[in-house]
């Protein structure tokens, strides 16, 4: 193994993921945990009850002013001013070339604030692009990530563990809206969001160093409806599962948000926007992809990087690929043409020289019972 | 952790214990720790000749692919025929259950690590 150029960064909860034994790997320039035990476990614990993440590797970037609507109509693809206070969007930053650098949850915290939450290895990015794109607006950009811890609480049973610990009538709270209360004690910005594909709660945290005993709070009153720290190993096959993109692997900077089929985060009914010239052309030009799920008939993992062939020609690439603890086969998301017709031919992916059987099928894998 | 002291080891972190002439091959508690759930185990197939030092399989868990390396040279005899349902033996037996395949061997290999030898290695890895 190569030594990092620079050690990682560790977050406020660094003590507590290791004395519970957890697997600590570099990710993203943050030592952040893989498992704390069996990745598999974490994975059905949240599918069934309920678990903690550590997401304090990404990034909070707040804007305020009389302008910060119209620097983020200005900044990224989505119409963030028509956004209502206390509600939250997933929405992308492109370049001029409409090339997408990074995707974006973006909550509106009052009239004049928002909070633009990124993806950890994009933060530099995401930040000085938008101190430079709000320069011309009356607001003022300030990347706060070093100041936020960000817990995730998520599973079927997360509003039971949460509920008796927050101020917060949690059925006020819709999926994708976020508001100022207190989680043990502490003032937070508790959102209804998360990358997994159940229902669960994503609390920010300010200053960082109060993470701690918020996560020991929550897993002293989840103790009892099965909550589990959960690590990243456990985060990206829950998000394959529901079908998420996840930024370097679905999306990149060579791809616009069309080319992803994701072009309806983009919106056109708004003034001009960086990347909007662009992105006219790719909405009008682009063959969009399509992303699709395939699901393998026997047991070999498939890995993102992988050729996906009909009828032993090549027609895409996949993404992304794990093992569904879920589904209990292997599956992967793929890039095909968006006019490939998939409902014929014989399906294989090429697993390093061997090719693996596979059924092209509806995104997502899993979708929880309402 | 546990590390037998009748088996040998490679570098590789594969264990093996040679019977009559038979070597069994698996991969160490250490190896099934550091790679997590293993999901998936290609073993070399039944005739086929293994060279010592040359991968010859592979172990995919959740997140990595890991080639598994011979110990031995020989031809493969028999391979362990119950990973396909259950390859997550290797992670809760490796020294049993989670053996990986048997080679009759043509020569007694003169370089594998004693547990004492291993133990070392895999301290200076964690």
């Amino acid at each position: 193994m190569s030594e990092p150029a620079s050690a990682p960064r560790s977050t406020t909860l660094r003590e507590v993921h290791e004395k519970a034994g957890a697997t600590l790997v570099d990710f993203a320039g943050w030592l952040m945990p893989l498992r704390y035990g069996s990745e598999t476990a974490e994975h059905k614990a949240v599918r069934e009850a309920a678990g903690l993440f550590d997401l304090s590797h990404m990034g909070e970037i707040r804007l305020t002013g009389p302008q910060a609507a119209d620097a983020l109509d200005h900044a990224l693809v989505g119409y963030l001013s028509r956004v209502k206070v206390g509600r939250a969007r997933y929405t992308m930053i492109t370049d001029e070339d409409g090339g997408v650098l990074d995707d974006l949850i973006v909550y509106r915290l009052g009239e004049e604030e928002y909070l633009v939450v990124a993806n950890a290895a994009n933060v530099p990015v995401v930040a000085s692009a938008l101190a430079e794109r709000a320069s011309g607006f009356d607001t003022e950009v300030a990347d706060e990530s070093a100041d936020h811890a960000l817990i995730a609480l998520q599973g079927p049973r997360a509003v039971d563990v949460l509920a008796p610990l927050t101020d917060a009538n949690l059925d006020d709270i819709r999926y994708y809206a976020g508001y100022e209360h207190t989680v043990a004690g502490e003032p937070v910005l508790l959102a209804r969001t998360g990358y997994t594909g159940e229902d669960g709660f994503e609390i920010f945290l300010n200053p960082a160093t109060k993470a701690p005993k918020v996560w020991e709070a929550l897993m002293a009153e989840g103790e009892r409806h099965g909550l589990v720290p959960a690590g990243l190993s456990a985060r990206d096959t829950l998000r394959m599962e529901a079908g998420m993109p996840l930024y370097g692997q679905e999306l990149t900077a060579e791809l616009t948000p069309f080319d992803a089929g994701l072009g309806r985060v983009v919106k056109f009914d708004k003034g001009d926007f960086v990347g909007r010239a662009a992105l006219e052309e790719a909405s009008r030009t682009s063959r969009p992809r399509r992303l699709i799920g395939l699901l393998a008939r026997g047991r070999r993992p498939l890995r993102g990087g992988q050729d996906v062939l009909r009828d032993d020609a090549v027609v895409g690439t996949t993404t992304s690929g794990a093992p569904s603890p879920t589904l209990g086969r292997p599956i992967a998301m793929a890039y095909v043409d968006g006019d490939l017709d998939t409902s014929t031919g014989t399906f294989t992916v090429d697993v390093r020289g061997r090719a693996e059987d596979v059924d092209v099928v509806e995104l997502p894998f899993y979708k929880r019972q309402p | 952790m546990s590390v037998p002291t009748e088996l040998g080891y490679t570098a590789k972190h594969e264990w093996v214990v040679i019977e009559d002439g038979i070597a069994t091959v698996g991969i160490t508690s250490f190896a099934a720790e550091a790679l997590g759930d293993i999901v998936y185990v290609e073993t070399p197939e039944a005739g086929s000749e293994v060279s010592a030092g040359e991968p010859c399989g592979e172990v995919e868990s959740t997140k990595s692919v890991s080639d598994i390396y011979s110990p031995v040279n020989g031809e493969v005899v028999e391979v362990n025929e119950a990973l396909e349902d259950e390859p997550e033996s290797v992670n809760s037996e490796p020294f049993g259950a989670g053996w990986l395949f048997r080679v009759r061997v043509s020569e007694e290999p003169s370089d594998l690590l004693s547990a004492e030898e291993y133990t070392k290695l895999t301290e200076g890895e964690e």
